[in-house]
């Protein structure tokens, strides 16, 4: 027996190697590998559950509106019944609001308290007449829409509101104008110790900017020192132009101590003003607003002691008796009054109607009934929700019986040679294509060379078609695909014709892969905003579409333009959007899974 | 035990097979897919009334040259047949015959049970309905009921015939094809390997079936059992590497094949 011989022998003769190192190390890699899939998956649900959880959290405030009820007086002489529309029921808004609060009177108090007030609410009004004309020449409540800013704070997006009832006593100096309110006990000291937190931390910074004017001063000295030693070496012309400089950098630099003094001065006063007990302090715009609500008044605190505020009274007080303890209320806007688009004065008012039960929180109905608006609280889907509605039904229509009759021919009639190859691979290779590409063609072909009218869900639906297509033929080419070839069999064995076994048996078949591969390209397209915003799906549409060739928007354009919109409701009114898309989204894939299951249990 | 051995237990109570009249007369039939011949210049003769079996190992070309007979080839793009086949006088390749009526003469019952995914009715129904054979409900009633009688599967499935005829056993499936076959009154019926799905005793059940409908058809049938084709046929021809080796009486071929292949092929030495 050769060394070779017994080599090979040897190899073969060896059994599988069992050692328990080996063993472990394959469980481990076993275990590893499933730990990875476990991993990933967590993390998708993870990502996904947190993406979900923001949109929700986000959006659902934006299904809920604060309307207020107001007394309207339908006047007889502004309203004319042979004329709705010529009525400025704005201004009849306006005055009902006026009406309420009649010591308002300055023209600047006046525009800003009408801006409680939705702007849509001249509609809300005609409407109101519209339906019931008799109201006419009579008072009637009437709830309208209160605008974004207003809603935002009422949903407590703009402050926190912190109200507490002291214990003591409070006497009001005045019903109106400069009011000073006296407690009989120290229950102001915390809004004065936060005032003095407030003017430490101002000392910190006066005293930060010193230390860096200190800094510069020291530069310069040295440099004036330098300065100086040449100008004492130098002769002639050259030492009086040095002798100027020293004197223009001394004078400069007597000016910064001044500065600097005035900078330590004033840090010592903040401290000491500070550290001082009781006293009598400004509230200052950069602070948390106070307001004190008494004897059916609000006064709106501008300077704080530890026992008595003194300020402006926004509503006047009803009487200036003494209010006992537990009687009146101190109101902390947490936000300081420059940080908030709703001032003190209009947070006020926005109180006293809620107080009168005139303010309510209502399902924003807007969302379902109204197009879009420039105003959140005015802003509705339902123009974009007809869009995409009208939009897909074209899509449908065109991609549906085009692709799956090509699909068809395709699959059973198209001879297998280069031409259908070459169609074969452009079709998959259209299914790839950005659909912005698809944008541009509409608008080349569909808009500049047709003339279709821009903006129109006929269009839109023709481009998202295109788009589509290459989905559906994929879809529908793998649905006949997967019909057994037993069936197309037993049907020809029986002379059925080649279009009655595609008619009668292989497309009732395929026809749930069919529905299902279409319902996804259906979803895809009602996701698309790319090229819809190339052939002017984009534009501002506030009237809901009514047909196909109407100008119109979709729901995920309508997402792209209110999440472009500065206004700090549309961010919640964004994501409620994109909940109403993924509701649609879902409901079209259950379809799908639901169309499945029946078919497939049919047979 | 041999199938020489078993041939010569049954009692020779057939008829002469050669006397009966010629149904299909196949001459020179070449088939090609692509480049590779499939089957070369097969001759064979279908006679009426008679079973005919093809056997041979596989890849012989049996099954193409049955799928040559009904012009199922056809579905296949690269499949090309030349030479002549007719069914009585028409040649069923002329460009003239409708393919359809071709099929609707010649039925087809495949190798797996392929009923379609529907009731039973209307699996049977099927056929004549797309052939216009039936012009009433009660007609057609009458067709259904006659094609499950003579396929033997009446007595079973007569209270469910709205059930899905995929619910059956798998011999029963078979059974309902060849119903649905019959019911659109063929005169030839091909079968590919129809047993080879089912279980002994299903398969018994067809054996007889066929043995039962021969007198009004004429069947070719594909199988890979020698047995089988022992069993139910009167003509036997045997192919071997795209070539019929030999055609023949069945009891000739099984105790006294001329052809040495034929020989080493029915004692098991290969295939």
């Amino acid at each position: 027996m050769t060394d070779a011989t017994s080599n090979s022998g040897s190899v073969m003769d060896r059994k599988p190697d069992l050692s328990a190192k080996r063993v472990s190390r394959r469980y481990a890699a076993e275990a590893r590998f499933q730990a990875y899939g476990l991993g990933a998956i967590f993390i998708a649900v993870a990502v996904l559950v947190w993406l979900l959880g923001t949109i929700v959290f986000q959006g659902l405030p934006a299904f809920t509106q604060y309307k207020a009820t107001v007394d309207v007086t339908f006047d007889a002489d502004e309203v004319d019944p042979e004329n709705l529309a010529a009525a400025n029921y704005q201004a009849l808004a306006r005055r009902a609001l006026y009406d309420r609060f009649p010591n308002v009177t300055a023209r600047r108090d006046k525009r800003e308290l009408s801006s409680v007030l939705s702007g849509g609410a001249d509609i809300t009004l005609k409407e109101f007449v519209e339906a019931d004309p008799s109201v006419i020449g009579t008072t009637r409540k009437v709830q309208v829409s209160v605008s974004d800013s207003m809603d935002t704070f009422l949903k407590g997006q703009m402050t926190d509101i912190e109200e507490r009832r002291p214990d003591t006593e409070l006497v009001p100096s005045a019903i109106e104008g400069e009011v000073s309110l006296l407690a009989s006990g120290n229950v102001f000291a915390d809004i004065l110790a936060g005032v003095k937190v407030e003017l430490e931390a101002q000392a910190e910074d006066v005293l930060s900017s010193a230390r860096r004017e200190r800094r510069g001063i020291g530069i310069l000295e040295n440099d004036l020192e330098a300065l100086q030693a040449r100008a004492n070496e130098a002769v002639g012309e050259e030492r009086e132009g040095l002798l100027a400089r020293v004197a223009d950098l001394e004078s400069d630099i007597n000016a910064r101590i001044r500065k600097l003094s005035g900078l330590d001065e004033r840090a010592a006063f903040l401290y000491n003003t500070a550290r001082s007990s009781g006293g009598s302090l400004d509230l200052t715009e950069a602070m948390p607003s106070v307001l004190i609500e008494v004897n059916g008044g609000v006064v709106k605190a501008k300077k704080v002691a530890n026992d008595q505020i003194e300020g402006t009274a926004f509503i006047p007080l009803q009487s200036s008796a003494a209010a006992a303890s537990g009687d009146w209320t101190v109101v902390t806007y947490v936000t300081p009054e420059r940080g908030r688009q709703v001032k003190d004065q209009t947070a006020t008012w926005l109180r006293e109607l809620q107080k009168d039960g005139a303010i309510e929180s209502t399902f924003a109905d807007v969302l379902f009934t109204k197009g879009d608006s420039r105003a959140p609280e005015q802003a509705g889907l339902w123009g974009a929700v007809v869009g995409s509605f009208l939009t897909l039904i074209i899509t449908l229509m065109l991609s549906f019986p085009i692709g799956v009759l090509a699909a068809i021919y395709l699959e059973e009639f198209a001879p297998q040679n280069r031409i259908t190859d070459l169609i074969e691979v452009n079709i998959n290779n259209l299914a790839a294509v950005p659909s912005i590409v698809f944008g541009l063609l509409g608008l080349a072909m569909f808009l500049n060379f047709f003339g279709l009218p821009r903006s129109a869900p006929l269009v839109g639906g023709m481009v998202l078609a295109l788009m589509t297509l290459p989905t559906i033929i994929i879809a529908t080419r793998a649905a006949l695909k997967a019909v057994p070839p037993s069936i197309r069999e037993a049907a020809l064995g029986i002379g059925a014709s080649k279009v009655q076994v595609i008619t009668h048996h292989v497309l009732p078949l395929a026809m749930p892969g069919i529905l299902t591969g279409t319902i996804i390209g259906m979803a895809q397209a009602l996701g698309e905003t790319a090229p819809l915003l190339m052939i002017g799906m984009v534009a501002f549409i506030v009237d809901v579409p009514t047909g196909f060739t109407d100008p119109a928007t979709v729901l995920p354009v309508q997402i792209y333009i209110w999440a472009d919109s500065p206004e700090r409701a549309f961010v919640a009114k964004t994501s409620a959007a994109i909940m109403v898309l993924l509701t649609f989204l879902i409901m079209m894939n259950a379809l799908a899974v639901l169309l499945r299951r029946r078919f497939e249990r049919r047979w | 035990m041999s199938v020489a051995e078993n041939i010569a237990e049954t009692p020779a109570s057939e008829p002469a097979a050669t006397n009966m009249p010629v149904k299909m007369e196949t001459r020179d039939v070449n088939v090609f897919y692509g480049e590779k011949q499939a089957l070369f210049d097969v001759s064979l003769d279908v006679r009426k009334n008679q079973v005919t079996s093809l056997i041979g190992p596989s890849g012989c070309g049996k099954s193409t040259y049955l799928r040559c007979l009904n012009r199922m080839n056809d579905v296949v793009d690269i499949a090309r047949v030349t030479g002549s086949i007719k069914l009585d006088e028409d040649d069923i390749y002329d460009p003239k015959v409708d393919v359809v009526e071709i099929r609707a003469r010649i039925g087809m019952v495949f190798q797996k049970p392929n009923p379609f995914p529907k009731s039973i009715y209307d699996n049977i129904a099927y056929g004549p309905r797309i052939h216009g054979i039936a012009s009433t409900k009660n007609e057609m009633d009458e067709i259904v009921e006659v094609s499950l009688k003579r396929a033997g599967l009446w007595e079973e499935v007569k209270d469910r015939l709205a059930e899905p005829g995929t619910g059956l056993s798998g011999g029963q499936q078979q059974r309902l094809c060849i119903a649905r076959a019959i019911a659109v009154s063929p005169e030839v019926i091909l079968m590919d390997e129809p047993c080879s799905a089912l279980d002994p005793i299903a398969t018994a059940r067809i054996e007889e079936l066929i043995d039962e409908i021969k007198d009004k058809y004429s069947i070719v049938i594909v199988t890979h059992s020698m047995q089988q084709a022992a069993r139910v046929s009167q003509r036997t021809a045997f192919f071997h590497l795209g070539i019929l080796v030999e055609e023949g009486d069945t009891e000739q071929i099984f105790t006294n094949p001329r052809d040495e292949r034929t020989q080493d092929y029915i004692t098991g030495r290969f295939g």
